[in-house]
């Protein structure tokens, strides 16, 4: 029973990653933007939490509500004021710029908030758990989160394939000459497009920062669960990414059943097989 | 009534200027076609018309406005709608996601989806299909048809029968009559000069970004447009030896 209960504590953690890998995933399947500012985003979503719980005395739960959409209009200014000026200097100069971007966010950070380790206080939601079996619990918050990532999956996928923007967001990320000559504006269907993907990741870093704790610093080794998962996956697949993340997790919580210390190795390991016999991903994208 | 005027126009790729010192206009409901050998500029100047090159110097005015400054994405809701050389379909999407891509900013007119599909009648069963899979002939249609359903006041039709088999062409240029009929006034560049002879009430010839020739497919003679196609000074192409 012990396994059956990794396997289901994986699955719950993958979806996570998923939620979490989903923002960097669409900036790369859109724009070809390889964001390195990801994981200090989902840090700075998790401290602006904080600060509003703090400040207002509102729990973290309803400072979700207000930080979720304050990165969306900040994804927009972020891409109209930074990245669209890279992006015509070419990829390497956008690679350094969400680099400059992570590190401008850390050092913020650091300056305002000190090194200490935060959480995130949600109530009974962190401790409480839901008993299937004898051997088997899920924690509540586990649940939510992977509700919340397969409806932003499913959400996004709807919106890119059934609504007039997100077929737009799609014939620019093919060919965005052709699509001014529809009448698309490139800069503001990539706006929107970073919007989103900050929104999700605002939401992924909410996520991580109520189950552990975080600081300043924290964010590039969570990027790197956030590739992974969008490699294992298939690059510029939004399926392939939630996939990917359940892979990842389940990696993860199976190795850690074996040997604690084995937990982030396996990770590791299992995107490097990936990588060497399956370069193009689990399932690799047509498009976006 | 005059729809468009280009005056002076010159666009430069780098050194090179592509159209140098070009005048035209295309009055309302009126076909003209451009014709030129390779490298006469007659790209340059529809894509300069749709916005996404920059002239360096000149003029363009639609419809009494000048537009010479407005971005591209502008212009499809002011009535100007490219079909672009070798189509540029969205290669991902399906053949009515092309179609709908196509409706994002369009105008009031009679263009619809529906009325599309009339026009080329297999694109309602084809409709799922990914526009990466047609062949050549079919992703044109489906180019014409993405310009159409903006209900542009001016078409511009850019190399319409490049890498087509004749008997494709001949079909796509079927349709002409029934988009003219809509009162869509129409800007066709070619290097088939027959075809576009066949069409066209007026025709112009470009040679080296500059127009050499203007008149109705009825005034000029072939050896008048062979000399102006090919750059020929009159005693050569007249054939005095």
């Amino acid at each position: 029973m012990d396994w059956v209960n990794a396997l289901v504590q994986g699955i719950l953690l993958g979806g996570l990653y998923a939620l979490f890998a989903c923002g960097l995933s669409l900036l790369f399947g859109v724009m070809r933007i390889v964001n390195l500012a990801h994981g200090d985003l989902a840090v700075l979503a998790a401290f602006l939490a904080y600060a509003t719980a703090t400040v207002t005395g509102v729990s973290a739960l309803w400072a979700t509500v207000v930080v979720v959409p304050v990165f969306a209009v900040l994804g927009y200014l972020v891409h109209r004021g930074l990245l669209e000026r890279s992006l015509a200097a070419g990829p390497l100069a956008t690679l350094l710029v969400t680099f400059g971007l992570s590190i401008v966010v850390q050092n913020l950070l650091l300056e305002s908030f000190s090194a200490d380790s935060r959480t995130l206080d949600v109530g009974s939601l962190v401790s409480a758990s839901l008993r299937i079996t004898d051997d088997i619990s899920v924690s509540y918050l586990a649940v939510l989160t992977f509700l919340l990532a397969a409806g932003v999956l499913v959400g996004l996928q709807l919106f890119l394939s059934r609504t007039q923007l997100g077929r737009i967001v799609r014939a620019t990320s093919d060919d965005p000459e052709a699509a001014t000559l529809v009448g698309a504006d490139s800069r503001h269907v990539y706006g929107i497009a970073t919007a989103l993907a900050f929104a999700t990741v605002a939401l992924a870093g909410l996520m991580f920062a109520m189950r552990s704790s975080f600081d300043p610093n924290i964010g590039p080794s969570r990027l790197i669960f956030a590739f992974e998962a969008v490699v294992i996956g298939g690059l510029g697949s939004l399926w392939g990414t939630f996939v990917g993340g359940i892979v990842l997790g389940l990696a993860q919580t199976v190795a850690a059943q074996i040997d604690p210390a084995l937990t982030l190795l396996a990770g590791h390991l299992l995107f490097l097989a990936v990588l060497a016999f399956r370069p193009q991903g689990l399932l690799p994208a047509r498009s976006m | 009534m005059t729809l468009l005027e280009v005056s002076d126009l010159e666009v430069r790729h780098g050194q090179l200027a592509a159209v140098n010192g070009l005048d035209l206009s295309v009055s309302d409901g009126v076909t003209l076609a451009v014709i030129g050998a390779n490298g006469a500029g007659k790209s340059t100047l529809l894509r300069a018309l749709a916005g996404v090159l920059r002239p360096s110097r000149g003029t363009i005015r639609f419809d009494g406005q000048d537009i010479t400054a407005m971005p591209a994405h502008r212009r499809v809701a002011a009535g100007i709608a490219l079909v672009p050389e070798g189509r540029r379909l969205f290669p991902s999407l399906t053949v009515e996601e092309n179609l709908l891509v196509g409706t994002y900013r369009k105008r009031p007119g009679p263009w619809t989806i529906a009325r599309v599909q009339e026009l080329f009648p297999w694109m309602v069963e084809r409709r799922r299909q990914v526009a990466s899979q047609l062949s050549g002939g079919e992703q044109q249609a489906v180019a014409i048809g993405r310009a159409l359903v903006s209900n542009p006041r001016l078409l511009l039709l850019d190399e319409v029968s490049l890498g087509l088999a004749p008997v494709i062409v001949r079909r796509i240029y079927e349709v002409l009559p029934e988009i003219l009929d809509a009162g869509t006034t129409v800007l066709v560049v070619e290097q088939d000069v027959s075809q576009a002879l066949r069409v066209a009430d007026r025709v112009q010839c470009l040679l080296e970004g500059r127009s050499v020739l203007e008149g109705t497919p009825a005034e000029l003679t072939p050896d008048q447009i062979e000399q102006a196609y090919f750059g020929l000074p009159p005693a050569v192409a007249g054939g005095t030896d």
